[in-house]
């Protein structure tokens, strides 16, 4: 028996940190059952990056496993997975797939959880985890449940397990029967922990067999050209709300971020209002971030925007209401109009660089 | 082209959330309804292309009788026609709601000889956020399909879906009919007009009585997280706070 995890890597084919917290979430029910954990990460070729040069797995007569230390997720992949407490790395090669394939990637899993008796299949929740996962579920007529921040076995078929609804706002206690529990893990509430002891796992490649239904939705994919500080990975992000008026109060926002280093975000007020694009947004239905400073500017502090925010290390609220739920979030507060602080702020700090 | 866009009634919860007294649900006594973010924006997707290419959108929901009130609003925006699962009030798995919707999906084949071209959704609930009923009725349907779309052109070839991730743009072409969920961003959903409110007051909602279903998972009871609940510091009121205000940045270490 073992426990199946779907990791995910970045361009340059590092394990993601929201992998490392769904290995570290799958130990928490193999450390109770003895099962061996399987890491299944997916050949360069299939993640989209290239690989189609000499390594491809496609090619004929290559050793298989040296193949997935080259084209999987490489010798420094192996030995982070191995340090997470992964007993065996498995490459899924999806054969004539180029790019991100959702659901050859989910009938990739349902054959190798089958094979490796698997009482568990967990993937990160993240775009691409949920989707492989809900995939998987839908063909093996199996439950999935999204954002798990505990698991518990408590029978053969029966897992005790918590998990967020409402962007984390509210917890959920439930009992899941299921043959093999399709989990996704939220990232946000479980951190990474590293194995008390260390593995050397095994690596072997599997190649599943797919039907045209499978590969028929794929990924093109293309790089983007980001510039400037992306929202999701700043390290202070100046946040304005209702409370700043209008489009224009953004200037002495995007003054502040600049003076700071940091982003700009906005709330789903904001947005709504046409004031700044969506892309700016912070929250359950925006982005997630977690800087070290997080400035709130005329932002009340709804549960759906703090959603977005609360593992800010501080936070400072700018508000004419002493009252506003943000006060009992943020570490520091200025009562009165932003309009008229703001402006001040950014003085001092340019007159300060001078 | 006939689009089907489902949408589900929750709470709008503000500053905190209370629980009923068996904490097994949200107290909504004191609380209006909405639907998600995403959701509004799966409506105005559907209507701008019924707009720009004729057919109809069909708003459907799968909840309790007040959840006409969404499909009202639904309507309001420019939906044609509503459709309402009516449920007793008992929370309904997403197996179960993708099978019921997908129940009505090959009703209207049947009734029509033509499938819904397009099925649109959120891409997850605002409440349970179960991230699988467009790819579960896509299955049920054997629709292709392809999730939190953040911008979508549709042509006589078919469907484009762009979404961002890890930095890279996904492009997905689908053939029609296909099933897709989008993302708040895609749009900016317009208000209601005058005209709009009127006629999803008097529009007609066909009402549909599915039978219960069990999902595998049981509910034992929602709490709210044990976030450290703080008292903000104040720093001091107005410009005054500003010297404030530098120092604690200075302290922070975010001055270069
Ligand atoms: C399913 C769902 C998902 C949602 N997702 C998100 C999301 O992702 N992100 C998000 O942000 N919201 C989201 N929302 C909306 C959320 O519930 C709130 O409506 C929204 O966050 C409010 O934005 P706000 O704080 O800017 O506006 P308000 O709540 O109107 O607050 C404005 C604040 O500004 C203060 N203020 C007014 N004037 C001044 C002034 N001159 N100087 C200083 N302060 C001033 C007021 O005291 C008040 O506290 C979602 C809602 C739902 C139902
Ligand atoms: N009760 C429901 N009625 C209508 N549509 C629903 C319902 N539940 C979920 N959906 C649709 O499915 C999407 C994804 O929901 P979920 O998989 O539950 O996160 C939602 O954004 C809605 O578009």
């Amino acid at each position: 028996m073992s426990v199946v995890c779907f990791v995910e890597q970045d361009a340059e084919g590092v394990i993601v940190d929201s992998s490392l917290r769904a290995v570290t979430f799958a130990r928490m029910l193999s450390d109770q059952s003895g099962e061996e954990i399987v890491a299944v990460a997916l050949s360069a070729r299939a993640r989209g990056s290239g690989g189609a040069g000499p390594g491809s797995l496609d090619g004929a007569g290559r050793n298989p496993a040296e193949g997935s230390l080259s084209e999987g997720v490489g010798q420094q992949g192996h030995e982070v997975l191995g340090a997470y407490g992964v007993g065996d790395v498995c490459l899924l090669v999806l054969p004539r797939t180029v790019g991100y394939a959702p659901r050859a990637l989910a009938t990739g899993l349902a054959q190798l959880a089958g094979a490796a008796r698997a009482s568990a299949v967990i993937a990160a929740s993240t775009d691409h985890g949920n989707e492989v996962m809900a995939h998987l579920a839908a063909l093996s007529h199996l439950p999935m449940v999204a954002n798990c921040s505990e698991a518990r076995r408590v029978g053969p078929t029966t897992l005790q397990l918590s998990r967020q609804r409402w962007g984390g706002s509210l917890i959920e206690d439930s009992v899941l029967e299921a043959a093999v529990a399709l989990l996704t893990v939220a990232t946000d509430e479980v951190a990474p922990v590293l194995a008390p002891a260390a593995s050397e796992p095994a690596a072997r490649t599997f190649t599943p067999e797919l039907a045209e239904t499978d590969i028929a939705v794929r990924a093109i994919e293309s790089r983007d050209a980001t510039s400037g500080v992306s929202l999701a990975n700043a390290k202070v992000v100046v946040s304005g709300g209702r409370g700043i008026g209008g489009a224009e109060g953004f200037a002495a926002v995007e003054q502040l971020a600049g003076l700071l280093g940091g982003a700009v975000g906005v709330s789903r007020a904001v947005t709504s209002l046409g004031w700044r694009p969506h892309s700016e947004q912070v929250g359950q239905t925006g982005t997630r971030v977690s800087p070290d400073l997080y400035i709130a500017c005329g932002i009340s502090g709804a549960i759906q925007h703090l959603a977005g925010c609360q593992s800010a290390k501080v936070m400072v609220a700018i508000n004419t209401d002493p009252q506003a739920p943000i006060m009992g979030r943020a570490d520091y507060a200025v009562i009165g109009d932003v309009n008229a602080i703001l402006p001040a702020l950014v003085d001092a700090l340019s007159q300060r660089s001078r | 082209m006939d689009i089907l866009v489902c949408i589900k009634r929750v709470p709008m919860v503000g500053g905190r959330i209370s629980l009923t007294p068996d904490g097994r649900g949200v107290d909504t006594e004191m609380l209006g309804f909405t639907m998600s973010p995403h959701e509004e924006c799966a409506v105005e997707a559907a209507v701008r292309l019924v707009e720009r290419d004729g057919g109809s959108v069909t708003a459907l929901t799968l909840g309790p009788p007040e959840a006409t009130d969404q499909l009202r609003d639904a309507i309001a925006v420019g939906a044609n026609a509503a459709i309402l699962l009516k449920t007793d009030g008992r929370e309904w798995g997403p197996t179960a709601t993708a099978a019921a919707i997908t129940a009505v999906a090959e009703q209207h084949q049947a009734q029509t000889g033509r499938p819904y071209d397009l099925l649109l959704f959120g891409n997850e609930a605002a409440d349970t956020g179960d991230y699988q009923v467009a790819v579960r009725v896509a299955h049920l349907l054997g629709h292709p399909c392809a999730t939190g779309i953040k911008q979508l052109e549709v042509d006589v070839h078919g469907v484009h879906a762009r979404r961002e991730y890890r930095g890279v743009t996904e492009l997905f072409e689908l053939p029609l009919p296909a099933v897709l969920s989008v993302k708040e961003g895609i749009n900016l959903p317009r208000y209601p007009s005058l005209p709009g409110r009127m006629r999803a007051k008097k529009a007609q909602i066909d009402e549909v009585d599915p039978e219960w279903q069990g999902d595998g998972l049981k509910l034992d009871g929602l709490r709210v997280p044990i976030s450290e609940r703080r008292q903000a510091a104040i720093l001091g009121h107005g410009v005054e706070a500003v010297p404030a205000l530098v120092d604690l940045l200075e302290r922070l270490g975010v001055l270069s």
